[in-house]
């Protein structure tokens, strides 16, 4: 860091950006950056982050302006520029990486033609070196086949190697300035360490000025320089990455960085004694059309209890609670609920098994109809498996709105006009309604905030307390396995590599993917990713051994 | 359902819908009051053909002599209740057929799928010509078949859109939670596809005018003496080569009621997709 005002690349003063109809989004943000530096942007969704970052490149979304302030990119504010050169400087200056790589890629296009196109359309380079240029992007990013891998099309890449792509294709004009919008978060935890590296490099490497923007306090640790921390479009405070986790000033970042230190505490061990099992899972496989995605899986989870399935995305494990509540045709095995073996089809169970067990979403948006008020969301069960009249329905919701913490005023709105956290709770009292005693969470805490996923959670484990409810969670977070689960399951490729009490299945020694898993979630320090690289070029639990002893 | 809605709700409707109900409410009125506000009636003949607009025929004669204003006002009972018809039949028949292919996917998707294909692929004017002419050219065979073959085209609609919904994990809870096809159907699916059908909805009901119309023509319609739109339009096209009027005042009729009816449905559109919630 530095204060040579030659090497300043960035820097923003009083920055404020509204809607249309003049509600603030970003109220007087001043930063800067210089060459070479990453300055992480952080804070929950709603913050303004997203916003700020796109105004780097003197844009606003559809329906916001920049109000005031100004962005000076190299000594010149881009917020004032004509269209024409606004253009010339966004990809060529400034670059953009996206969340969601697969999201942001043409599908019609291949690789290399889409990161070819800035340098071409930008005059830069010729075709041929533009070309030159790529793979040896590629090279660096450490792509599979650099020299052929731009002739594929993005459906033929991974996530994780999509995102290189991507953080290529913002390369590819050499920019001062990369702005990096949650580049990891929709990418599995061990494929997350690959891109967190392969940026850092990327960064260092040619000496490129970067905004970092996430709501993972742990993964912009290890990456920045310095943090910024937003909330309501305001700046709470901002700092050097060690001060900001080892001593916050403000009460918001304390919470943020204590949030992780949640993650560490265990739930308490599992009485000796094991009580009966509700759910029993014999020798189950399943899959679509004919292809199998979930082969013989073995699995008990005793009543009052939370077992966690855990795995990396394509695992199965969504799969296996499709199987369980009965959406697959094709499957094999036997599933035994409270001593009675479950129908394969959901349309061959009896009313009441189906009101027994229960089932959350990760998206609450889609799983809650938009049409309906909260009253017709939660009373329809209540009146469906109970039969209860108008008034006590409502009376019934009411009970459930308090039991979930939700705000009794929301009883007549709709789904649209609640924040996420609320929508989540929403679907646990919807759940609750039925009286269930099996409750299948999937993923349904991975979409919300870390700060009101950490609420949701506390929610579920009350819940559990005062109702008994059995939880069966399928998850890819392990901070959230820790939080809740009695008893763990890892799944990997269809198969469960290791199950049992958390405790035991996460101490030593491990099955190797249930170490790479574990060691591959990023730690509130910001050391952490050197140590991992380091401990796993020594180890041998690498990649290859790791098929190997599957 | 809400107490503090209804007052709100009156005072929120923009004036174009506005225009829009008055001019469908006044349609309305012509077609109900006819017999009394017409100056004289559906089939008497008042002079001589195509009369300028004067004091006792004000928008002149048509073709055979006939007072316009008063087959103007007569024809807006049967071309709307029978446009109508023929629109409301059609979505019920296209919505539940769409519906169900797309719930129960499969074998019953793809019967149903390729029913609507072959209908389909005859010309709609030459199959209606058939039926009408084996079935006879009664009122209610008329709806019948213009209903049903319009109901192909709403079923495709109905059906890709259902599509879509089907799939949303809403729905998935509503059939886990063992909901019946009733409450699925009407519940979960129609108020989310009510935009588009809701739009379809304003379109088809003006093309039936005109297919009426084009049966009209060929004798297959609506029969005369009594007096619809549509082939009011057609009798009297020649006029137009004489520099008379007299076609125009059925099909200006044709037009205000298409565009009442298109405001109204505009409003309603932009209603449904506004973002629910803020004013309980």
């Amino acid at each position: 860091m530095t204060d040579n005002k030659q090497d300043l690349i960035l820097e923003m003063r009083g920055l404020r950006i509204e809607t249309l109809d003049g509600s603030p989004l970003v109220q007087d943000i001043s930063l800067t950056l210089a060459k070479g530096e990453i300055l992480g942007l952080i804070g929950e969704s709603g913050a303004g982050k997203s916003t700020i970052g796109l105004a780097a490149l003197g844009y606003a979304r559809q329906g916001c302006r920049i109000s005031g302030g100004e962005v000076i990119v190299d000594g010149t504010d881009i917020v004032s520029q004509p269209a024409r050169v606004k253009r010339q400087w966004r990809g060529r200056r400034v670059a953009y990486v996206a969340q969601s790589a697969a999201a942001a890629f043409n599908p019609a296009l291949t690789i290399e033609k889409q990161v070819c196109e800035g340098p071409i359309r930008h005059g830069l380079m010729s075709k041929e070196e533009s070309r030159q240029w790529a793979i040896t992007l590629f090279r660096s990013l450490d792509l599979p086949d650099p020299e052929n891998i731009g002739k594929r099309y993005p459906h033929q890449l991974s996530g994780g190697q999509l995102q290189r792509a991507m953080a290529a294709m913002a390369m590819s004009c050499k920019p001062d300035l990369l702005v990096m919008d949650e580049p990891t978060t929709a990418l599995d935890v061990t494929t997350q360490i690959e891109v967190l590296v392969m940026l850092r490099k990327l960064v260092r490497e040619f000496n490129t000025a970067a905004l970092y923007i996430t709501h993972d306090l742990a993964v912009v640790a290890q990456l920045a320089d310095r943090i910024m921390v937003l909330r309501h479009g305001k700046e709470v405070e901002t700092g050097n990455t060690a001060q900001i986790l080892n001593s916050p000033k403000e009460e918001y970042t304390r919470r943020l960085v204590a949030e992780r230190e949640h993650a560490a505490e265990t739930v308490t061990a599992a009485q000796p004694e094991a009580p009966a099992a509700l759910l029993t899972i014999k020798q189950l496989s399943t899959g679509y059309n004919g292809k199998k995605v979930v082969n013989d899986v073995n699995l008990q989870l005793a009543r009052g209890k939370t077992l966690a399935v855990i795995g990396e995305s394509g695992s199965g494990k969504s799969t296996l609670a499709r199987a369980l509540v009965g959406l697959l045709p094709d499957t094999q095995g036997s599933v035994e609920f409270d001593g009675v073996t479950l129908s394969p089809l959901y349309q061959q169970r009896q009313k009441e098994t189906l009101r027994r067990i229960q089932m959350i979403y990760q998206l609450p948006d889609v799983a809650l109809n938009p049409r309906q008020t909260i009253l017709e969301l939660i009373g329809r069960p209540v009146a469906f498996y109970f039969g209860l009249s108008k008034r006590e329905v409502r009376a019934k919701v009411e009970e459930l709105l308090t039991l979930t913490e939700l705000p009794l005023k929301l009883i007549d709105r709709y789904p649209g006009a609640l924040s996420g956290g609320q929508k989540q709770r929403v679907c646990i009292a919807r759940a609750l309604a039925a009286q269930p005693e099996l409750i299948i969470c999937d993923e349904a805490t991975s979409a919300l905030d870390p700060l009101v996923a950490e609420e949701v959670l506390n929610l579920l484990r009350r819940l559990q307390e005062q109702l008994g409810l059995s939880y069966l969670f399928i998850t890819h977070d392990l901070g959230t396995v820790k939080r809740i689960a009695h008893q763990v399951a890892v799944m990997y490729q269809g198969n469960i590599v290791a199950s049992g009490d958390t405790r035991v299945v996460f101490s030593p020694p491990m099955h190797p993917y249930t170490e790479k898993l574990l060691t591959s979630v990023p730690e509130m320090r910001t050391d952490w990713l050197d140590d991992v690289l380091a401990l796993r070029s020594s180890s041998s639990s690498d990649k290859t051994s790791l098929t190997g002893a599957l | 359902m809400n107490r503090s809605y209804k007052p709100s709700f009156i005072s929120n409707i923009p004036l174009s819908a506005w225009i829009g109900i008055v001019i469908i409410a006044v349609n309305l009125l012509a077609a109900i009051f006819a017999p009394w506000i017409a100056p004289h009636s559906e089939t008497e003949q008042v002079g001589d053909i195509w009369l300028l607009p004067s004091a006792a025929t004000p928008f002149g004669t048509d073709s055979l002599g006939r007072d316009m204003l008063s087959r103007i006002l007569f024809g807006a009972r049967t071309t709307i209740a029978i446009a109508l018809t023929i629109t409301i039949a059609s979505f019920i028949i296209g919505i539940i057929s769409g519906f169900a292919a797309a719930i129960y996917g499969k074998w019953v998707d793809v019967v149903l799928s390729r029913i609507v294909d072959t209908v389909m692929s005859i010309p709609v004017l030459i199959f209606a010509l058939m039926v009408l002419s084996v079935m006879g050219t009664s009122i209610p065979v008329l709806v019948l078949t213009i209903a049903l073959l319009d109901a192909t085209r709403v079923f495709r609609l109905a059906r890709l859109v259902a599509q879509a919904i089907v799939c949303q994990e809403y729905v998935e809870a509503a059939r886990l939670r063992g909901e019946g096809l009733r409450w699925v159907l009407t519940k979960e699916i129609l108020p989310n596809a009510m935009p588009p059908l809701l739009a379809e909805f304003g379109m088809r009901f003006c093309f039936t005018f005109l297919f009426i119309a084009g049966l009209s023509f060929l004798g297959l319609g609506i029969q005369p003496p009594y007096a619809d739109w549509g082939s009011m339009v057609r009798y009297n096209a020649q006029a137009i080569n004489f520099g008379q009027f007299a076609p125009l005042y059925p099909a200006a009729a044709i037009a205000l009621l298409t565009i009442g009816v298109n405001l109204v449905v505009d409003w309603l559109l932009a209603r449904n997709s506004l973002p629910h919630g803020e004013e309980a």
